[in-house]
């Protein structure tokens, strides 16, 4: 039999359809392959049980010839921001002690209605505010890729554990949430692809918030093919989020023509900021001219505002994480710490719960909302914001999709940017504008960095069009031929 | 007449705004599929979007909606097609999220008015500044334990409207006349029970004072949650009385929230823990905008049902009603629907006497409601009928309403039953005369010799004669004929 981890999940459906293995044989490589790697601690809580479980109803099921679809009988990590009934759902955070929900997000209860088989819940920054992973009342996560320098790096963040977890084999997919860039930074960082939908395209509902204008749930794979059937399974109008989107999910898959003649693929000029580093401007020169062979015309566009767009995502963001984390009481669930009065126990509870990243976010948030700040910084950030949407627009009405960088940069080792919170946010210097404006992109491992490191390139597209952005990222895909493996496998070999 | 307060340096006067919060009537919370209904054990009402649990997404009940729309129209009011619900963050224990998703800048009501009905029969406007809907926080309770409060969150999340009036009131009762005519719009409209011993619909009082003739405002404070009508006035005429006290004692008045103590009745700070609250309002990024269609609105409008001013106008045009009684009648929709049924087709005047006079006394005595009547609309109007017709007299309908008050039976039945026919017939009441004269020769001579009083008791003795079932005016003309004769 085949080494049933370096499967993609697009193989391993065929394989479990085909009656090569079943979903108990698959999930229990990949059982093994997670307690192996407990040193890169992608996952806060390890469900092998539920895992077993899953694994033999669809394997039942497929006996019955009742497939739910290709998702069925597929193990997968499901980053600990879904809150899942009946298992711990941290959100990388102390506050949340013991919590185990009594009911599941949409997106998790998508999948398991699909058939997918949930191995464990994946490390992430605490509540998903981190670019590094190393917030996480858990512990850092560790980067399965290294450089020469054999440092330790981090693997991106928010959902670094999801990003560890696919590129190391432990699972075939992950579900990851990306705010400001949470799924396509460490995409890039670990060398797979991470797809942002359109915010509305997947339910927020279930998903523990951190800013609610900007979050939205995705899948984390090693290819574009696999993301599309991933993709398929997560999205879908809920009418418990407000803000889903009425509108039916495409067969996605199916868009994966490899044919991109004619498409016109947007190069924004101001994304090529100053000091841009010489690997990652290769990286995006090299992307331009792979799609221009596959038949599509590189075209110069501007997005003027963008230069505004971290500064602003870093206003808007903070003051919804600000409001949306005051739940975190103590009262009703979670840590509590208890003091001699009311505001005592708020105080001992969220000064003991939240982690230093967590509480700046927090008093930056309060700080832009108060009296007196508000007009000068949350009302000007949502202009700006608005600006920023419409730069795209325009953008978008004479190109099919834009192609820029993921990332400034490859991992880093851990330690570094970790005492300049300003130096940490750049990373997101790429990625932001898209949630800000709400639109879909994915992120696919391109090249590498002059270290030997993945790099990944990003492909934007517009409003619930990831039709279009899946076609364009499996035509990067084939062209950069990335088959590299991280060395920390190698090392196991 | 203007409420005008004597102090020691010149006449003072009132200005006054309440904002009174309604719940509305919904089947399931704002944003929520849990019940509402009051009274429930404790924490059996609450889902987990009102319990704020991770990842809960709130989602507009549209009933709510519908019901704020139809009580701005019932106050005539702006309807705005577009609002917003924005978050007002503050921590206490009572409220999970962590902040109460309400309208702040762009309320789904604007400015409207409401047209007081004034015990002598006048009117006066009251304008409305906004209505705005929110959510409701749950309820503290600090008598259970003796070191511990314990949290019920039944209510979280309930909707309320906040109605908000102008500082159009300058007297006492005419702040008690705004919140009973509010309340009886929004009971017609069926968008509110009213109950404020329920809680269903609380007020707060913002109370300032001023010179007569003085232009501008003074500084006001703000007594918070009252519970009833009469609290209201006595809060208002409170700090009335302590506001002038202050000024011409030379001080100042503070803004501030006071607590307003019904056993003493008065107000006092709640200084002591002073603190500005900076509630950091901003859109709530789980809810769009509420837009609404004009045909939308419209269609609600034409669903209206007549509401007690109309009402009240067309009992004055209709049924020739003075403006006090139509107004007393007009105040709850089921005693005006009690009123027309009575006085249709009938003397509308005979009938407002009837149901203001005979009909809510009996319901005080019996302590019942007007839906509750022995007596119903039908009966009442087939007992005037009895008296216009001359089956019986005023007096034995006295009596029959009396009976059918006990028993609910129709006055017919019971005219019946007891024999009560007016008796009618000339020659049975001749003979009755007849014997009467014959036997009481004295007053007979009394009587042709000119005093008039003793017709009184021959009448009285007919009546006696007949169980007072003779008809009276007929009686009078007979004995008039008989004696003279």
């Amino acid at each position: 039999m085949a080494n049933l981890t370096e499967l993609t999940l697009a193989q391993a459906a065929q394989g479990l359809a085909a009656g090569d293995f079943t979903s108990a044989e698959l999930t229990d490589a990949h059982i093994a392959a997670v307690e192996g790697a407990r040193d890169l601690n992608a996952f806060v809580t390890e469900t092998p049980d539920i895992a077993r479980e899953r694994a033999a109803a669809s394997d039942t099921r497929r006996s019955k010839g009742e497939v739910a679809g290709p998702m069925d009988g597929i193990p997968i990590a499901v980053k600990d921001l879904f809150c899942t009934d009946g298992v711990l759902t941290s959100a990388g955070s102390h506050i949340l002690d013991g919590f185990k929900p009594p009911y599941e997000s949409t997106v998790s209860q998508n999948l398991r209605d699909a058939g997918a088989v949930m191995l464990g819940k994946a490390n992430l920054d605490e509540f998903a505010m981190g670019s590094a992973n190393i917030t996480s009342y858990h512990g850092n996560v560790i980067n399965p890729w290294k450089a020469a320098d054999g440092k330790d790096r981090v693997p991106g963040g928010s959902s670094g554990g999801s990003a560890v977890a696919v590129a190391a084999r432990l699972c075939l997919g992950a579900t990851g949430t990306d705010t400001g860039g949470s799924i396509r930074q460490p995409g890039s960082f670990c060398g797979i692809v991470g797809l942002k939908p359109t915010y509305g395209r997947c339910s927020r509902w279930g998903i523990v918030a951190y800013a609610s204008s900007l979050d939205q749930a995705g899948p984390m794979t090693r290819t574009v093919q696999d993301a599309a059937i991933m993709l398929e399974a997560m999205a879908g109008h809920d009418a418990k989020d407000s803000t889903s989107a009425p509108i039916g999910v495409p067969n996605f898959a199916a868009a994966l023509s490899g044919d991109i003649r004619g498409l016109k693929i947007g190069v924004p000029r101001e994304y090529r900021v100053d000091g841009m580093a010489a690997d990652i401007e290769a990286l995006w020169q090299n992307g331009i001219e792979m799609l221009k062979d596959a038949g599509a015309e590189p075209v110069d566009v501007s997005l003027p505002h963008t230069k505004y767009a971290l500064a602003t995502y870093y206003i808007i963001a903070p003051a919804e994480a600000s409001s949306n984390l005051a739940r975190y009481d103590g009262v009703r669930y979670g840590l509590r710490v208890d003091g001699d009065s009311l505001d005592e126990m708020y105080e001992n509870t969220r000064g003991a719960g939240f982690g230093t990243e967590v509480r700046r976010r927090i008093l930056i948030g309060t700080y832009v909302l108060s009296a007196g700040y508000y007009d000068a910084y949350y009302l000007k950030a949502q202009k700006v914001r608005a600006l920023i949407a419409e730069d795209f627009r325009k953008a978008f009405q004479t190109v099919d999709a834009i192609l820029a960088p993921a990332t400034p940069s490859a991992a880093f080792p851990i330690g570094e940017n970790s005492d300049d919170p300003v130096a940490m946010y750049l990373n997101d210097v790429f990625t932001v504008p898209l949630n800000l404006a709400g639109l879909p992109g994915i992120s696919v491992p391109s090249g590498f960095s002059g270290e030997g490191l993945p790099l990944g390139l990003q492909i934007i597209g517009k409003p619930f069009d990831e039709e279009t952005v899946l076609r364009i990222g499996d035509v990067l895909e084939s062209s950069a031929g990335f088959d590299a493996k991280p060395s920390y496998l190698k090392g196991d070999a | 007449m203007p409420w005008i307060i004597e102090g020691e340096t010149g006449d003072w006067e009132l200005v006054c705004g309440l904002e009174v919060h309604g719940q509305v009537i919904s089947n399931a919370k704002l944003f929520s599929g849990a019940a509402t209904a009051f009274g429930a054990e404790p924490n059996s009402q609450v889902s987990l979007v009102d319990s704020a649990m991770p990842g809960m997404l709130p989602v507009i009940n549209e009933r709510c909606i519908e019901q704020a729309v139809r009580t701005g129209l019932g106050l005539k009011a702006q309807i705005n097609l577009r609002s917003v619900f924005e978050r007002k963050n503050y921590f206490y224990a009572d409220l999970p999220q962590g902040y109460q998703i309400s309208q702040f800048q762009h309320p789904i009501v604007g400015e409207g008015s409401v047209l007081l009905d004034m015990p002598d029969g006048s009117t006066a406007e009251v304008g409305i500044e906004r209505l705005h809907m929110e959510q409701d926080a749950g309820k503290s309770m600090h008598d259970q334990d003796p070191k511990r409060s314990f949290i019920d969150l039944n209510r979280t999340g309930v909707c309320l409207m906040e109605i908000v009036s102008k500082p159009d009131i300058h007297d006492p009762e005419e702040a008690g006349a705004y919140l009973r005519k509010l309340r009886s719009i929004m009971r017609y409209l069926g968008t509110c029970d009213g109950n404020m011993d329920e809680g269903s619909m609380r007020c707060d009082v913002n109370v300032s004072v001023r010179k007569v003739g003085e232009q501008g405002l003074r500084t006001r404070t703000e007594c918070k949650n009252l519970n009833s009508v009469r609290f209201v006035m006595q809060a208002i005429e409170y700090e009335v009385t302590r506001q002038i006290d202050v000024y011409e004692s030379g001080g100042e008045v503070v803004q501030e929230t006071r607590l307003f103590d019904s056993t003493r009745g008065e107000t006092r700070s709640m200084r002591a823990k002073e603190f500005a609250h900076d509630y950091r309002y901003f859109p709530d990024p789980d809810l769009l905008p509420v837009e609404l269609t004009q045909e939308y609105v419209d269609k609600i409008a034409a669903d209206l049902p007549e509401l007690p001013d109309a009402k009240k106008e067309r009992f004055i045009g209709d049924f020739g009603l003075p403006a006090y009684d139509a107004g007393v009648l007009v105040a709850s929709r089921r005693t005006a629907e009690y009123f027309e049924t009575v006085a249709t087709g009938r003397d509308a005047k005979t009938a407002a006497n009837w149901v203001t006079s005979n009909l809510f006394g009996m319901l005080k005595a019996k302590g019942l409601e007007i839906w509750d009547s022995p007596v119903s609309a039908e009966n009442l109007g087939k007992l005037l009928d009895l008296i216009a017709d001359g089956t019986i007299s005023g007096r034995i309908a006295k009596d029959v309403f009396e009976i059918m008050g006990e028993t609910g039976k129709s006055p017919d039945e019971i005219v019946e039953e007891k024999g009560l026919k007016q008796v009618s017939d000339e020659g049975a009441i001749q003979g009755v005369i007849d014997e009467l004269i014959d036997g009481n020769p004295g007053q007979v001579a009394q009587f042709r010799e000119g005093n008039e009083k003793v017709l009184g008791w021959f009448v009285g003795q007919v009546m006696r004669a007949t169980q007072g079932k003779a008809n009276p005016g007929l009686v009078n003309k007979l004995l008039r004929d008989k004696l003279s004769a």
